[in-house]
């Protein structure tokens, strides 16, 4: 089974099957992964499903728009592999990734 | 920036900055003498007219007595169905299109390149003469580079130092309240608590704390921006430089405490002296009492009529308020449904940067647009029986309130820890809490809230203050 774990602040690991063409939020909201708020509902306009993505894993998780750039611009957690969730598209090739959630969204 | 604005930023290297609103206020005056003052509307009240009464051309939602006589529900719902992208051209604030449906609305505050949120956010222009900047509506890039100066202020890592501190406080404002007679929640409680959070997060003297809700109120009630009641030019102008000399003297104490090797606190001030890009933000005032103004207001009208609202909302769903005592732990998801039910601020302004379509009007470039906040938070498009008030409600936290796009609520974290908080320490004091009589509402279309609320709590039998 093709999965992605999602690691919260505290070190709990929630590893959830891929559902291709899906986004990592909605996997995340679907599998009740905690620490992901995602306000907006996938619009790229509220920043509050922020996850640090494993380095290793991070070129495979497509390109950065303006707009989300803009909005993880605004989160003091910021690292430089983080992303929206809403953002990124599960396929089978990201089988086996690690993405971090931060202490608190914005 | 105006030549108006580069004389001022200039002047304030040697000039006091209440000397140069002296300045303008002289200016002013002289102006109203020679060529005459640009006119300022007047607001009397009278009966709102139903609405099934009016033409669609005819219903102006710019009346800011809407909301104090709490007709707006059905204005709303009207213009959601029958004109969801709606041009009024002839209201006292001039032309403008109010845009109602939930999706519009993100649409809208998502496309900040097609709607501008410059010069302001409130539906009629600044007052002449205090025509202050302020990020939030500022477009990128520089609304980015002065947003991040301020926001750690608010950030959670910083609330959670605060969170003891805030219950405390509120801790001691409950525990004084009185028991089975009633009294005005609006004071009491509500300004009172969002009092003691601004005087904390600016650092401001804490006996002086009354002085910061006082220049909100005004700041965000002038009859020309939103239709509210502080039309005095003269206490307008002594309130801003009275505001200059505190926020200078806070300003210029800070600086030298810290040139003498103190740590610097985590209180606004601080946080903008040691940000590069704002650390010399006195020197541009316009900016600095903007900043500071944004940060009065957006932490005042919104939490405090959140904290009544949220009384309010209780007291009309009985079956709500039993299912919380049961149930404390939906305190959070409580929290994020009375900040959709009440929508304290209810909308924010944008100007068309070009044509733009939208629900098949086109809205020109230059074209004040509101989205309407309020009325998304009800649109049944989107939300399941809007009107009701649901305390364990799915998807809650998916309301408009804080707005969405990079002008979202910056103290978004910071209103939810004050609300959850107030309703955890009520809950452990209180076993009723009783709204006696209809609150009284405010004069204004872009503040929804409340004036007077009085209310009568009994203590909950074991709780700290029962006597028996």
């Amino acid at each position: 089974m093709a999965s992605i774990t999602f690691i919260e602040h505290d070190g709990t690991e929630h590893a959830v099957s891929i559902e291709p063409g899906q986004s990592l939020m909605q996997l995340a909201s679907d599998n009740l992964v905690p620490g992901i708020d995602a306000d907006c509902g996938g619009e790229c306009a509220c920043g509050t499903c922020h996850v640090i993505v494993a380095p290793r894993w991070f070129d495979h998780t497509g390109s950065i728009s303006a707009d989300e750039r803009q909005m993880l611009a605004m989160t003091p957690e910021a690292e430089p592999t983080s992303r929206l969730a809403c953002q990124i598209k599960a396929s089978a090739s990201l089988d086996g990734m690690t993405v971090r959630l931060p202490e608190f969204q914005m | 920036m105006s030549l108006y604005s580069f004389a001022i930023n200039t002047s304030a290297r040697v000039v006091p900055m209440h000397w140069q609103i002296r300045g303008v206020e002289a200016l002013l005056k002289l102006k109203k003498h020679t060529i005459g003052e640009r006119p300022v509307p007047t607001f009397v009240e009278a009966k709102v007219p139903d609405v099934e009464s009016l033409a669609l051309d005819e219903i102006d939602v710019s009346n800011p007595f809407l909301f104090r006589q709490n007709q707006w529900q059905a204005y709303f719902k009207r213009l959601r169905d029958e004109a969801p992208v709606h041009y009024q051209k002839n209201s006292p604030f001039g032309p403008f299109w109010s845009v109602t449906r939930y999706e519009d609305i993100v649409y809208v505050d998502k496309n900040h390149e097609l709607f501008s949120a410059e010069p302001i956010i409130f539906l009629g222009d600044r007052p002449e003469g205090l025509a202050l900047e302020t990020f939030i509506a500022m477009d990128p890039p520089k609304h980015d580079v002065q947003r991040k100066a301020v926001q750690g202020v608010v950030a959670p890592q910083n609330l959670k130092q605060m969170e003891a501190l805030i219950r405390q406080r509120a801790a001691e404002v409950l525990d004084s309240l009185p028991l089975d007679q009633p009294f005005d929640w609006v004071q009491k409680v509500s300004i009172e608590l969002t009092g003691r959070m601004l005087a904390t997060l600016l650092d401001f003297p804490y006996d002086k704390r009354h002085l910061l809700t006082y220049w909100s109120d005004l700041i965000g009630g002038m009859p020309e921006t939103t239709g509210g009641e502080f039309g005095d030019k003269e206490e307008i102008f002594a309130a801003a430089k009275d505001m200059c000399r505190h926020f200078a003297a806070l300003w210029y104490d800070k600086k030298a405490r810290q040139d003498a090797g103190e740590r610097p606190g985590f209180d606004l001030i601080s946080l903008m002296q040691n940000s590069d890009d704002s650390k010399n933000l006195i020197e541009r005032p316009l900016e600095f009492m903007g900043n500071l103004s944004l940060l009065i207001v957006g932490g005042n009208d919104t939490t405090r009529n959140s904290m009544t609202g949220g009384v309010l909302a209780l007291h009309h769903n009985p079956d709500q308020f039993a299912k919380l005592k049961a149930e404390p732990a939906l305190i959070p998801n409580m929290v994020s449904e009375i900040i959709r039910w009440q929508t304290p601020l209810a909308y924010m302004r944008r100007v068309a940067t070009q044509d733009v379509e939208l629900g098949g009007q086109t809205i020109k470039k230059g074209d004040k647009v509101l989205m309407w906040y309020v009325s998304g938070n009800r649109d049944e498009r989107k939300i399941e029986k809007p009107d009701a008030f649901i305390i364990d409600r799915k998807g809650a936290r998916n309301h408009l309130s804080f707005g969405f796009g990079i002008h979202r609520c910056m103290g978004n974290r910071l209103a939810e820890m004050q609300l959850r908080i107030l309703w955890e320490e009520l809950l452990k004091r209180f076993d009723t809490i009783e709204v006696v009589g209809e609150p009284e509402r405010v004069q204004s279309n872009f503040v929804k809230g409340y004036s007077r609320m009085m209310v009568k709590l009994s203590a909950k039998a074991g709780g700290p203050l029962d006597a028996s």
